[in-house]
């Protein structure tokens, strides 16, 4: 019922609000101007989830995504502190985006066709390419997830992870009994009472859970990885200055950590003769200008939040997760950003 | 006021059975026929006018977001896993029509059941509460302020933690080698079913009717000649004994599928899992208390001089209740009744909680997956409505037949 008055509400903002067409004074961009009258980047985030958004002792919001509406903060307004965090969940986070309760949607959501044709949203970039994984207990003595025929596994509804599972299951002709709970602690909790034999989701998510378990060593994360899930951030289509804006937030981050460049020696580059670190410092050309901010927006972006190294340490490093193919494609990972010129 | 600017309503013969004479509308705002056309005109218009901004806005909105619209994602293949399913589902051929047809059926399993049990559990507590018995009526008393008074969502959650702390299906608690109690739920071995039964279970079906129709006969027979014809011998006969001889007539078939732990979970017979059993439990115990207070109520709201005049004419109290006080109680218990069982059913929405996949939790991942929120959410209102106005026009048919009891 909760759930449902929250999509209703969602959707009768969504009908009440003014439509989404570009005013003409300011940046260009409705997002970018309704971000600076308001002095605050509004960020749906996940909220549960370890490495990616969870809050820490203090109530701060920690982790990738997190990290990432910081950088979206600094770059827009050049203050990374000035975001409202909106936990959502998987089943209202699409909503939420479209109806204009959220700028920006940084919820380890999977990048596939039918969510950019389908629900007016855009993907701007993949912070974490992940994949679905499955984790069971020790005790269960299973090795490989082609021995779980006739398993129960809990999913949360609403996911990739639900049609990923589906599909491999299928193809491997094995049978399973899903449990589908809305509210990741209460899935989490099925999990390890027993009610479900394997927990599914994204590997990084499982690492994530593991890490943050008592009896982490009685947790076991399965070889495989039956899918791609390329996570990204997600903006509403028809405002494409603030795509490009998210977009390249996430490029500067990839840059200043090809060029060496992090939140503490960022300053001592000041004076630099390389074209493409001046261009990133805001010191030479009109890159921010271009994008509807200040020049200076990758600097607040690095020197606030930091490159993309430093922000995976701070959040995945913290958790035993390995950087693989989320490191820099010079060092034999997929990120890759085109030049800033 | 004279006198002579009489309502002209009331003008006119008193008495005639003629229609009232049609009356002219005069063009001035002292006219109370007037007044009301032009509040209803207003009012209509004011209504019609919102519902009118509310869809052109959303219709708009919808394009300029470049959202896609309509109802042709029913038609799609689902792909999403279902649990529980009382027809045949397979996520590969399925559709998302099929989907939500599943969740239909599993909000009307859960509400039929919980509506029955509610009302068996609320009517034996309500009952209780009168009770002279101190402890019965103390206990009715507790359990009635205990349940309705915590929220419904925490009990489901606790219902459904507790399951949860059943032992894993290898140490499972048996009841010989057929009924197994385990974190999966409960499995019960079920018939495993042939031609033969169902010949038995018409047979059954008819001696219902024909018990119903013996039962009416004899009580016409008694009140024509005051001697009663034995009624359970037939009763006995028509419902036990022939079932029993067409069964035995097929060769007397019997076997059960009985559940057998294999790999991870048991494979066979039936399960009642731990998400409906908690959402069940849930629903019933919460329901339950409000059902007790309206049966006592409706009991209590009967004169006592009935339950007085019937000892009077040697009714025992058990005949008294059934015969004289529950039939005037029922007129005040039905219609607060009949609101409890819809709450009930709205409530079974809770189901996403407990991970019980009714009608809101496949509706909510089907808008999710498809991203038609609008659509999904309509279907889901649809649904209650439908399942909501049934259950209203079957108390309302039920209502009427027993006021017309009243002499």
């Amino acid at each position: 019922m909760f759930r449902l008055t929250s999509v209703l509400g969602a959707l009768v903002a969504g009908a009440l609000l003014s439509g989404g067409a570009a005013r003409a004074d300011g940046s260009g961009s409705a997002t970018i101007d309704a971000i600076k009258a308001r002095g605050q980047l509004v960020c749906g985030v996940g909220g549960s989830v370890p490495g990616f958004a969870l809050p820490d002792s203090q109530g701060v919001m920690r982790g990738l995504d997190a990290d990432f509406c910081r950088a979206v903060a600094a770059a827009t307004l050049g203050d990374a502190t000035r975001v409202k965090f909106v936990p959502t969940t998987t089943t209202n986070r699409f909503t939420a985006l479209q109806s204009g309760e959220v700028d920006l949607l940084v919820r380890t959501t999977t990048w596939t066709l039918g969510r950019e044709a389908n629900l007016g949203l855009l993907f701007a970039g993949v912070n974490y390419y992940d994949g679905t994984g499955f984790m069971v207990k020790k005790a269960l003595g299973v090795k490989s997830a082609k021995e779980l025929d006739g398993a129960t596994i809990c999913i949360q509804p609403g996911t990739s992870t639900e049609l990923a599972v589906g599909d491999f299951f299928r193809v491997n002709k094995l049978k399973f009994t899903p449990i589908l709970i809305a509210d990741l602690p209460e899935l989490r909790n099925a999990f390890l009472s027993g009610r479900c034999d394997a927990y599914s989701t994204d590997g990084s998510q499982l690492a994530g859970f593991r890490a943050t378990q008592p009896n982490k060593d009685d947790l076991v994360l399965l070889p495989e990885t039956i899918s791609k899930e390329p996570l990204g951030m997600m903006v509403r289509k028809g405002d494409d200055k603030f795509f490009d804006l998210v977009r390249w937030t996430h490029f500067a981050e990839l840059i200043a950590e090809e060029a060496g460049v992090t939140s503490r020696n960022i300053d001592s580059f000041a004076d630099t003769k390389l074209p493409e670190l001046r261009r990133l410092l805001g010191l030479e050309g009109d890159m921010g200008k271009a994008l509807g901010v200040d020049n200076r927006f990758a600097y607040n972006v690095v020197k606030q939040v930091g490159n993309a190294g430093e922000n995976w340490d701070r959040s995945m490093t913290a958790l035993g997760v390995p950087r693989g193919i989320n490191a820099l494609w010079n060092k034999g990972g997929l990120q890759y950003a085109p030049p800033m010129r | 006021m004279s006198a002579t600017t009489s309502d002209p309503r009331r003008s006119g013969p008193p008495l005639s059975g003629r229609a009232a004479p049609r009356r002219r509308i005069h063009l001035s705002w002292s006219d109370p026929l007037l007044r009301n056309i032009v509040w209803q005109v207003l009012i209509v218009g004011v209504v019609a006018g919102a519902v009118w901004y509310l869809a052109g806005n959303t219709a708009r909105n919808l394009a300029a977001r470049h959202i896609a619209t309509g109802f042709g994602f029913l038609s799609h293949n689902a792909g999403i896993p279902i649990g529980e399913h009382l027809i045949d589902y397979d996520p590969s051929t399925s559709t998302y029509g099929r989907a939500i047809l599943i969740g239909v059926l599993n909000t009307l399993k859960v509400s039929v059941a919980g509506i029955v049990l509610a009302t068996i559990l609320g009517t034996l507590i309500g009952v209780g509460r009168l009770s002279r018995n101190w402890l019965v009526a103390r206990i009715s008393g507790v359990y009635v302020e205990a349940l309705r008074d915590l929220p419904v969502l925490l009990q489901l959650l606790f219902w459904y933690g507790l399951l949860q702390t059943l032992p894993a299906p290898k140490q499972s608690w048996h009841l010989g080698e057929a009924v197994f109690l385990s974190n999966r739920g409960i499995k019960v071995p079920l018939l495993d079913w042939q031609p033969a039964h169902g010949w038995a279970l018409a047979a059954f079906v008819l001696g219902v009717f024909g018990t119903l129709a013996w039962r009416r006969a004899a009580a016409r027979r008694q009140a024509n000649t005051g001697i009663r014809p034995p009624v359970w011998p037939v009763a006995l006969g028509l419902l036990g004994g022939v079932p029993l001889l067409v069964w035995a007539a097929f060769g007397a078939p019997f076997t059960l599928d009985v559940p057998v732990l294999r790999g991870f979970n048991f494979q066979g017979g039936g399960t009642i899992s731990p998400e409906y059993g908690a959402l069940l439990i849930g629903l019933v115990t919460y329901t339950a208390a409000y059902i007790a207070e309206i049966v006592r109520s409706g009991i209590q709201a009967v004169p006592a001089g009935q339950s007085e005049a019937a000892a009077a004419l040697g009714l025992r109290p058990g005949e008294a209740l059934r015969l004289v006080v529950l039939p005037q109680a029922m007129r005040v218990i039905i219609p607060p009744m009949t609101s409890q069982y819809l709450n009930l059913t709205k409530n079974s929405s809770l189901a996403v909680a407990v991970g019980y996949q009714d009608v809101v939790s496949i509706g909510n991942t089907t808008l999710n997956q498809t991203g038609q929120a609008i659509e999904g959410i309509a279907l889901i209102m649809a649904v209650y409505l439908a399942i909501s106005l049934s259950i209203s026009l079957f108390m309302n048919w039920y209502n009427a037949r027993i006021a017309l009891v009243e002499r």
